[in-house]
């Protein structure tokens, strides 16, 4: 198993819930900022402790390290337009949904001009791309400094919700040694399920991830596409082989460097091996289909392994799921797998032909009246 | 980022001079813009396996909760 990115899992946890002064100044922040302070203070964001610091910040964006020289892609931070608050300060970080969260130590509070800082992220400022939009919307002023998480309120589906602390014991446990982890946000069709499997093949277990979380109209919704993936592990996949947790934090959409980002967050979880594919976390036409994988290459200090799936279609001359790297014939005997066309016959009631999706994953999608968020 | 700040992040560090028309050589024509940064990269790579650091382990009051957890799930027998 990989140590923790950064070489210690971080632990920002209150040791008793006494130990917080209730007096102090509160900010609330909104639910994407709530997200992170759990996944900093749970570790799932190692090596940080709170939110960036200005150097810090230069550093991810023109070398994509932190300025210990860890590699770290996406910047993480705090925004916030409160005029009261000055640099060696403590606050209570509050949520709308999860109440009082963390205590927060002010360090540093400074600028940094927003469209420079999406160009680097985003490779443009665009306004049409989500992550770019999100950038200029934040407000004017950055907080660098560590939180301490108080509480965490428990939510919907948080038995998935294992911490890297719990999946590191749980992977020691069952005697994995290398681990393949899978991200995803939909239901799982075919193809998914061969590049799954033929990433297990080659290690001990594989870490079924799905981010959680706020969503588009017309996606998926949450409880949909935990129950079909516990469907398809029930009937498809050897019990010992395959977990499943979920995360919950924002896509942001920013192709290559969120993919760095995501492989980070899975090698914290104790994972070995990551699974990118063609346009890993891409938006429009920003990013080349394969940008996700050639940023690797910056990165032989990584400590998590990228497994790459250039693309996967039906081959019907070889009656199986192929690869671009193991099937001779024209592409006119490749069907692909549309999500797109799976969706639109789920919206019609209609359980998609069984090479595109197992039927016990379409019925399971199909018992929900409306499977997707409106 | 001023020149000044940039310097503060970088060391000098003594190769042989052989060596070093070797490496200049070597990353001709590949990605690699400067010999600092070949360099960079192969030690990055050599450090990334050594560092090495101790988990914190569970309570076992909070192991006990954890393996419930996890048998709930059926992740444990």
């Amino acid at each position: 198993m990989p140590k923790p990115h950064g070489g210690k899992l971080v632990n920002r946890y209150l040791k008793k819930e006494t130990e917080y002064k209730l007096d102090l100044p509160k900010i609330s922040i909104n639910t994407n900022l709530a997200e992170d302070v759990l996944n900093i203070s749970n570790g799932v964001f190692s090596p940080l402790e709170g939110f960036l610091y200005k150097n810090d910040l230069e550093n991810v964006l023109k070398d994509k390290r932190l300025e210990n020289d860890v590699p770290w892609t996406i910047p993480i931070l705090l925004d916030l337009d409160k005029n009261n608050i000055k640099e060696g300060d403590t606050v209570l970080l509050t949520n709308q949904e999860s109440g009082l969260l963390a205590q927060f130590e002010i360090e540093e509070i400074y600028k940094y001009d927003k469209k420079t800082l999406a160009q680097a992220v985003y490779r443009t400022t665009d306004t049409a791309h989500p992550g770019v939009a999100n950038v200029l919307n934040m407000k004017d002023q950055f907080i660098g400094g560590k939180i301490t998480l108080i509480k965490s309120k428990t939510r919907e589906y948080d038995e998935y919700n294992l911490t890297p602390k719990e999946t590191r014991y749980l992977f020691k446990q069952k005697g994995w040694r290398e681990i393949v982890a899978f991200q995803t946000r939909n239901p799982p069709h075919i193809g998914h399920e061969y590049v799954q499997k033929t990433a297990l093949t080659f290690v001990d277990g594989i870490f079924i991830n799905p981010i959680i979380g706020k969503k588009k109209i017309g996606d998926f919704r949450d409880d949909v596409i935990l129950d079909s993936y516990n469907t398809l592990i029930k009937h498809y996949y050897l019990k010992e082989r395959a977990v499943m947790s979920i995360l919950r934090t924002s896509m942001k959409y920013a192709g290559p460097r969120e993919a760095i980002h995501h492989a980070i967050m899975r090698k914290n979880f104790g994972c070995t091996h990551f699974i990118v594919g063609r346009d890993h976390a891409g938006v429009g036409n920003y990013y080349g289909p394969y940008d996700a994988h050639d940023i690797f290459s910056e990165f032989p200090d990584l400590g998590i392994i990228p497994v790459f799936f250039r693309s996967f279609s039906r081959c019907t001359k070889c009656g199986s799921v192929v690869n671009d790297k193991i099937c001779p014939h024209d592409q006119k005997y490749h069907i692909n797998f549309s999500g797109k066309k799976i969706r639109e016959l789920l919206k019609n009631g209609e359980i998609p032909p069984e090479d595109m999706m197992r039927k016990e994953v379409s019925e399971t999608i199909l018992k929900y009246d409306k499977p997707f968020v409106e | 980022m001023t020149e000044e700040k940039d310097e503060k992040k970088f060391t000098t560090v003594s190769i042989p001079t052989p060596l070093a028309e070797k490496i200049k050589k070597r990353i001709k024509g590949t990605g690699f813009t400067s010999l600092s940064s070949y360099v960079t990269y192969v030690l990055r790579e050599v450090i990334s396996g050594i560092e090495e650091e101790a988990e914190e382990a569970f309570s076992k009051e909070d192991e006990e909760k954890v393996k419930d957890r996890l048998r709930a799930l059926g992740y444990l027998d």
